[in-house]
C-alpha cells in the first residue's frame, strides 16, 4: 500500500488526483460514474459574479492528442453556485477546489465574498483563481500575462477568504516568463499554482473558409499539450528551489490521460494532478488515474506519493 | 492498458448509464450508411427510444479523443448474442470510418444511454415519424412503442437520394403509412419532408410528429406541425466533446417552461425537445449564435 495523503498548505487530502475546472462540471454528471469524494479533490467550472450564457457554437473542434474549446465561461453565477451546486457537493462528501473567475480584479473578490458566505463552505479545500479570463479594463487580455494584474487579483482574493483555506493562481503558458508570474502571484499571497491552463489556439474549417470556432480562437488543452506542462511546472519549481520566491505546492494540470503521464507531472514538481480532457474521453478517468499512479508508485518501490514530488530535480542534481 | 474502461462487464449503473468494452457482432452496408451491432452489456436494459450512446473511437493509443455520439437504432436485451445495442454511422471523419470500418469482435468503449428519451403520448394519437437520412435509425423502435401504445404510426423518410435513405423497407413493413422524399427524385416524391409532411399530418389527423435528422429539417419539421396544430418533439444534432454532460460544448438556446431561454447541453436536456421550444431564429450557416435574451447572455461591455 502506498500513502497517497498529501497536504496542500494546510489542507490534507487522502490523494493528490482531482478534476480539472471545466472538464467535469459541477459533479452531479460524473456522480453518475464514480463517487466524486474518492477524488482528493473535486475542481469546480469557473464562476463568475453574475449567470452567463457562454459563446454560441460550434464551441469545439478536435486536435491531433486534443481539442480546443471556446465556451465562454458559461455558468449560473457565484449565488446559484453557492447555493446549489457547492451545496449539493457538501452533500455527497466532496473535498470541494471552487474555481472563480471575474472580468476585473473587483469581480473576483466579490465571488471570493459571495462563496465565504455560503453554508457550505466547509467542504471548500481551497480556491483556484482563473487568471487566465479576459481583463476588460486591459483591452480583454488575460490577466495572466501581466505580473501586476495577476498579482492584484490574488491579493483581493486572498484578502476575502479565511486564513484556512487555500489560495491557488492558475497559471496560463501564453506567457514569455511564467516564472516571473508565478512569483508574482506567490509573492500576493498565494498558497498555491495550477499549471498549466490551456494554450490559445485556433483552428480553420476549410470547407467553410472561415473560423471553426463560433468564439474564433479558443483554448487547446489534452495529451498533446503535456510537454508544455511539464516544462513549465519545472521551470517554476526549480525558481522556487533556487529560493527566488516561497515554495508552495503546484497542482499540476494538462495532458494527464494516464498514471504515467501524472508521474511525469509530479516528478517535474507538482504535488497533484488535476485530470481534464481525458475526462472527455473517459467519463472515469480521474479515479483510473489515481489507481493506476498508486499501482506505478507500489511497482516502483515508493510507500508514499509524497517522495516522488520534484523527484526529477533531485536526481537531476547528480548530473550538474 | 491505459485507456480501457473501468471494467469489461456492465458497470454497477450509478445513474442510469453504464460504460462498458463492447464487442462488434454485426456489421452490414445499408446504402450509404454501416449498420453496426455491439454486444454491450447494460445498455439496453435502460435504454428508451430517443437516447444515444458514446463511442470512444482509434483503440487504446488513439489521437482522436472526443467520443462519437450516436442515436440508438434499435436495442435487444436478451437476443442471440446477449445485450446488443444497434447504430447507424454514415462514414465521413476519421471516428465514423473507424467505426464503419470495425471488423466483427473488436472491442469499443461504449457509454450509455445517454440524453433524454422521446415522450410517449399517454393516450393513443396519430402521430408522425419523420426521419431525414440516417437521423431515421430510432424511429423504428419508437413506432413500435407507439403502436404497442394504441397509436397509428406514420412515417416520412427524407433524404438527398436514395442511398441516402434509412430503413424505407423497415418501414413499409412495420408502419401504418410512409411517405419517402429525395432531393433528387431518384425515390418517392422529389423535394423535401416538409413539403409533405402537411398533408399526411392532416389526412393521419396526428397529434404528434416526432423527427430526427439535420437541424434545417427539425425546424421545417417544427413549423409545419405547429401550423397543422400538431406537437413536435425533435431530436437535435450538435457536435459534442464528451457526451455526459461535462464539456459545455454541445449547447443550443432552447426556451424553458418558464419562458426563459437558457444554452442548454444536448446532452443531458436533451437531445429530445419539444420542436417549439428551440430557437431556431438563432441558427444560421451552422452555427448556433446566443439570443440576446438568453440568460447571462453577452452584453454591449464585452462577456
Amino acid at each position: 500500500m502506498v500513502d497517497m495523503s498529501v497536504t496542500l498548505g494546510e489542507v490534507e487530502l487522502p490523494n493528490p488526483v482531482m478534476t480539472a475546472s471545466g472538464c467535469a462540471a459541477n459533479g452531479k454528471e460524473l456522480h453518475r460514474f464514480f463517487d466524486v469524494s474518492s477524488l482528493g479533490a473535486f475542481v469546480t467550472k469557473s464562476v463568475m459574479a453574475a449567470p452567463r450564457s457562454g459563446r454560441g457554437t460550434p464551441r469545439m473542434a478536435e486536435t491531433a492528442s486534443g481539442m480546443l474549446n471556446s465556451i465562454g465561461l458559461q455558468g449560473p453565477g457565484i449565488h446559484a453556485f453557492a447555493e446549489n451546486d457547492l451545496v449539493w457537493l457538501k452533500s455527497v462528501g466532496a473535498r470541494v477546489l471552487v474555481s472563480i473567475a471575474g472580468g476585473s480584479s473587483a469581480e473576483f473578490a466579490d465571488v471570493a465574498a459571495v462563496l465565504r458566505q455560503s453554508p457550505a463552505l466547509d467542504c471548500v479545500v481551497g480556491v483556484e483563481v482563473n487568471i487566465s479570463c479576459p481583463n476588460v479594463a486591459n483591452r480583454g487580455l488575460v490577466f495572466a500575462i501581466d505580473p501586476l494584474a495577476s498579482a492584484k487579483v490574488v491579493a483581493l482574493v486572498r484578502e476575502q477568504l479565511p486564513r484556512d483555506v487555500p489560495v491557488f493562481a492558475k497559471l496560463s503558458p501564453d506567457v514569455t516568463d511564467v516564472v516571473a508570474i508565478a512569483s508574482a502571484c506567490v509573492k500576493a499571497g498565494a498558497d498555491g499554482l495550477t499549471m498549466i491552463n490551456t494554450l490559445l489556439g485556433m483552428a480553420i474549417d476549410i470547407d467553410r473558409m472561415r473560423p471553426q470556432l463560433g468564439g474564433v480562437t479558443g483554448g487547446l488543452s489534452g495529451p498533446g499539450i503535456r510537454p508544455v506542462a511539464v516544462r513549465a511546472i519545472w521551470q517554476v519549481r526549480s525558481a522556487m528551489a533556487e529560493g527566488r520566491f516561497r515554495t508552495v505546492p503546484i497542482l499540476g494540470v494538462g495532458g494527464v490521460r494516464t498514471g504515467r503521464d501524472a508521474l511525469e507531472l509530479v516528478a517535474a514538481g507538482a504535488s497533484a494532478i488535476q485530470v481534464g480532457t481525458a475526462t472527455f474521453h473517459d467519463p472515469t478517468a480521474p479515479v483510473r488515474v489515481l489507481r493506476e499512479l498508486e499501482d506505478l508508485l507500489a511497482e516502483k518501490g515508493f510507500d508514499a506519493f509524497t517522495q516522488v514530488v520534484g523527484a526529477a530535480h533531485r536526481r537531476q542534481e547528480v548530473y550538474r | 492498458m491505459p485507456f480501457a474502461s473501468n471494467g469489461s462487464g456492465p458497470a454497477v449503473p450509478r445513474g442510469g448509464v453504464v460504460q462498458v468494452t463492447a464487442e462488434l457482432v454485426a456489421t452490414r452496408r445499408a446504402g450509404a450508411y454501416q449498420h453496426v451491432t455491439f454486444a454491450a452489456p447494460g445498455i439496453a436494459e435502460l435504454a428508451r427510444p430517443g437516447q444515444f450512446v458514446g463511442l470512444a473511437v482509434g483503440g487504446p493509443t488513439s489521437a482522436n479523443l472526443l467520443r462519437r455520439c450516436f442515436s440508438i437504432h434499435r436495442v435487444s436485451p436478451s437476443g442471440v448474442q446477449g445485450s446488443t445495442v444497434d447504430i447507424v454511422v454514415a462514414p465521413h471523419g476519421t471516428g465514423t470510418t473507424w467505426i464503419a470500418g470495425l471488423s466483427l469482435h473488436e472491442e469499443v468503449d461504449i457509454v450509455g444511454p445517454l440524453g433524454t428519451p422521446f415522450p410517449l403520448p399517454t393516450e393513443p394519437v396519430s402521430c408522425v415519424l419523420v426521419g431525414g437520412g440516417y437521423g431515421s435509425a430510432p424511429l423504428f423502435w419508437l413506432g413500435e412503442q407507439l403502436a404497442a401504445g394504441g397509436c397509428h404510426v406514420e412515417m416520412v423518410l427524407g433524404a438527398a437520394s436514395e442511398d441516402r435513405l434509412f430503413g424505407v423497407v423497415e418501414a413499409r413493413r412495420t408502419a401504418d403509412g410512409l411517405t419517402v422524399t429525395t432531393d433528387d427524385g431518384s425515390a418517392g416524391t422529389r423535394g423535401w419532408v416538409s413539403d409533405v409532411l402537411a398533408q399526411v399530418i392532416r389526412r393521419s389527423g396526428a397529434g404528434v410528429v416526432y423527427g430526427c435528422g439535420p437541424m434545417g429539417m427539425l425546424r421545417s419539421v417544427t413549423e409545419v406541425a405547429s401550423a397543422e396544430g400538431a406537437v413536435a418533439q425533435v431530436a437535435v444534432e450538435e457536435s459534442m466533446a464528451c457526451g455526459v454532460g461535462v464539456c459545455m460544448t454541445c449547447v443550443l438556446p432552447v426556451t424553458g417552461a418558464d419562458g426563459t431561454t437558457r444554452m442548454v447541453r444536448t446532452c443531458v436536456e436533451g437531445p429530445v425537445f419539444r420542436g417549439d421550444r428551440v430557437r431556431w431564429d438563432s441558427f444560421e450557416d451552422a452555427r448556433a449564435l446566443v439570443p440576446a435574451d438568453a440568460v447571462g447572455a453577452p452584453t454591449e461591455a464585452g462577456h
